[in-house]
């Protein structure tokens, strides 16, 4: 218990600490070479990131990317989950494969074919919606569009991970109870409502708790494609957070972006386990 | 700036034991044989082919090596802050040179002002004198110009002469009649001039054009309001407007020359690398069709920015002399002729473009004339995250979400957050 207790102390909230600690001082390039070029400014960079627009709009950014990315990402994971489980399905070794090949390739390499997927003139994207008689979409150009381009790429790449966390959670469920709704004389739809979700509500809780603190961590996908832009409509704020810090040296601001999102992710999952257990309460 | 002072003692235990494990790691500098050992820097693709030139530099210097470490462009400079901050820098580096002021602030860099004095290889009159400006930081100088880059136009010879116009601009108003005439031509949906929307640069080079520094009080506040960046602003939001150029990033357009080709646009404001680029990649039939042409200016001939790596020597190192002596031996223009062979960069001394491939270089020609007339970008530690916010508002703008006037405002307050330090810091300084 203690050594568990130690290591948590020395890795979590001593770092926390520490950042908290920085993120009152304005840390910057010419501290490092003076110390006495260090001021304590107290909240004074917490007040003007509040008062900074790229932060919000980040924010923004990143809420957006949450809010729309997380459901989606579950409905797509639970439905291939189904799918996959379902009697009627052939060769579910491959596809159970394929759907999760995407999450253990790099993400730099996949986003390089998706570049070239998203193309505006060339890409495959464009050229299928073409066909449908669609106009060609500015994906990653135009600011409306990167986003939701973003959201796509997103999902595609780690769905495959809850679909197997799902697909383990079906196979638990014993056979039993779905031999016993059939004698009831339940259809489909209704086996779905009444057995398979109720037996899947903790994997559903458990799931969408990771994606969500997961989604909220958005980086890698904008750094890739986008680098933040068109009109930095996909900079997120651990995007935010990494120029400010590693581009412009000003770790003090760069830890109070940290701090905040911390105590945002925080609430947000604290609400969500509050919002769980009210549900899961008969 | 003269944040410089003693380097602090802060903590001195952790950058000893920083500095003893780099040494135990990068096996002493003091090779077995008793010889000098020098640790040189360098990046990218200048990284690969100097070791061709300090294999000779070894030979005609006995009792020296060198030791070359490469670091990718990417994280660059990250990398040289970290070595300041750990007490691990190399004993001379190639350095950006717009980083130089940064770097000189900190402290980092050996001034150079009494060697190049004493030296009769390295040459201050013969190098391009933009060029040498950017090394100099409150009249000290912290390097010496390795090679140069600028940007100014490559143009489709043929589209200019199909819009009647036999030679390139010479100035912004004959450079606006062509560029409205080369988008009325017939044919397919095209543009006049690309302006990639995720580069400073373009809108950079026109307020550099301009009379008035694009920084005012000793780079205290901003001064993209004045009346000469407001006009550099107009001109190039007006090529956005007029649907002269697209509202697109270079990643959007996926590849630049199969656009040039196709004669999605018939100007590109770009730098030298793109001449072999250029040469490679265009097809057979149109390789007689492109030329460079160097920038026009408000007025008449107009000014570039002066781009390019310098070679450095850092304070902290104990081998100044033999780091010196590399830097002459790098400086030689028989040297510099080869770099360029092996690198394709161009060389900062006019006595390096004689007798060299250079010289009889058709592309090349509008460089040689551009890089009399090249100018620093303001000397601050701070400018990089300027310019950064430059490009931000000027996409802004160029999207339709900006007013000239409001966008100059815009800049000015953030060009003036950026340098409230600076201004404490300067502040306290005149107070001591």
């Amino acid at each position: 218990m203690l050594p568990a207790l130690l290591m948590i102390a020395v890795f979590f909230f001593l770092p926390v600490l520490a950042a908290l600690g920085l993120s009152l001082t304005d840390f910057d390039i010419y501290a490092l070479v003076r110390l006495d070029n260090l001021r304590f400014v107290g909240g004074g960079n917490y007040l003007r990131l509040l008062q900074t627009p790229l932060f919000w709009k980040a924010l923004g950014n990143t809420l957006f990317f949450v809010i729309a990315g997380v459901p989606l990402s579950i409905t797509v994971s639970l439905a291939s989950a189904l799918l996959l489980h379902s009697a009627v399905a052939r060769g579910k070794a491959i596809f159970r494969t394929a759907l999760f090949a995407p999450v253990v390739t790099t993400l730099v390499a996949v986003a390089v074919i998706w570049n070239y997927l998203l193309h505006t003139r060339y890409g495959l994207i464009n050229s299928l919606l073409g066909l449908a008689g669609i106009h060609p979409v500015d994906w990653l150009g135009d600011p409306n569009w990167a986003m939701p381009a973003i959201i796509l790429f997103a999902v595609w790449k780690n769905f495959g991970f809850n679909m197997v966390i799902f697909l383990a959670a079906l196979q638990s469920i014993p056979e039993e109870l779905y031999e016993a709704s059939r004698i009831e004389g339940a259809t489909g739809p209704q086996q779905l409502r009444f057995v398979t979700l109720p037996a899947l509500a903790p994997t559903l809780v458990l799931v969408s708790t990771l994606t969500m603190a997961g989604y909220f961590q958005l980086f890698a996908e904008p750094y890739v494609l986008t680098q933040g832009g068109p009109l930095q409509s996909t900079t997120s704020v651990l995007y935010f957070m990494y120029e400010e810090g590693f581009k412009w040296w000003n770790l003090g601001s760069a830890s109070a972006v940290a701090f905040l999102l911390f105590l945002l992710v925080l609430a947000v999952t604290m609400a969500q386990s509050f919002v769980f257990r009210r549900w899961s309460e008969p | 700036m003269t944040v410089t002072g003693a380097r602090s003692t802060w903590p001195r235990a952790r950058r000893l034991a920083v500095a003893a494990l780099v040494c135990c790691l990068a096996a002493c500098t003091e090779s077995a044989s008793g010889e000098l050992v020098l640790q040189f820097w360098a990046m990218g693709r200048e990284g690969e082919v100097v070791a061709e030139l300090t294999r000779d530099f070894e030979a005609s210097h006995p009792g020296i090596r060198v030791k070359v470490q490469q670091l990718p462009w990417q994280g660059a400079h990250e990398k040289l802050l970290t070595a300041f901050v750990g007490d691990a820098t190399p004993d001379l580096a190639q350095m950006g040179n717009t980083w130089i002021p940064e770097f000189a602030a900190l402290g980092a860099l050996s001034a150079l002002d009494s060697a190049t004095a004493a030296s009769p290889l390295v040459e201050k009159e013969d190098y391009f004198p933009g060029i040498w400006d950017t090394n100099v930081v409150d009249g000290r100088l912290f390097g010496v110009p390795w090679y140069v880059d600028t940007r100014l136009l490559f143009y489709r010879r043929d589209l200019l002469a199909q819009a009647g116009f036999a030679h390139p601009p010479k100035s912004w108003d004959e450079w606006r009649e062509m560029l409205v005439a080369i988008k009325r031509l017939p044919g397919a949906e095209h543009y006049s001039i690309l302006l990639p929307l995720n580069e400073f640069e373009p809108l950079l080079l026109l307020g550099l054009q301009q009379e008035e520094p694009l920084l005012r009080e000793g780079g205290r506040w901003g001064n993209f309001r004045s009346q000469g960046f407001r006009r550099a602003l107009g001109f190039y939001l007006e090529m956005f407007e007029k649907e002269l150029a697209p509202r697109a990033t270079n990643t959007q357009i996926a590849n630049v020359w199969n656009e040039f080709a196709r004669g999605h646009f018939a100007f590109y404001i770009t730098g030298p690398w793109n001449i072999g680029e250029f040469k490679r990649r265009l097809p057979q039939e149109l390789q007689g069709s492109w030329m460079t042409a160097p920038l026009p200016g408000p007025e008449g001939a107009g000014l570039s920015s002066a781009g390019g790596s310098s070679l450095v020597v850092f304070a902290d190192s104990r081998r100044q002399e033999a780091a010196w002596k590399l830097i002459e031996y790098l400086s030689r223009p028989d040297v510099q002729r080869r770099f360029y062979a092996l690198s394709g960069d161009l060389p900062p001394r006019r006595s390096s473009w004689e007798a060299s491939a250079l010289s009889g270089d058709l592309h090349a020609a509008a460089f040689r004339e551009q890089l009399e007339r090249v100018e620093p970008t303001p000397k601050v530690p701070e400018w990089e995250r300027i310019a950064t916010e430059l490009r931000i508002v000027a996409e802004q703008a160029a999207h339709g979400g900006l007013s000239v006037d409001a966008a100059a405002a815009e800049l000015d307050a953030r060009a003036d957050r950026i340098l409230e330090k600076r201004r404490w810091i300067l502040e306290r300084e005149a107070g001591q």
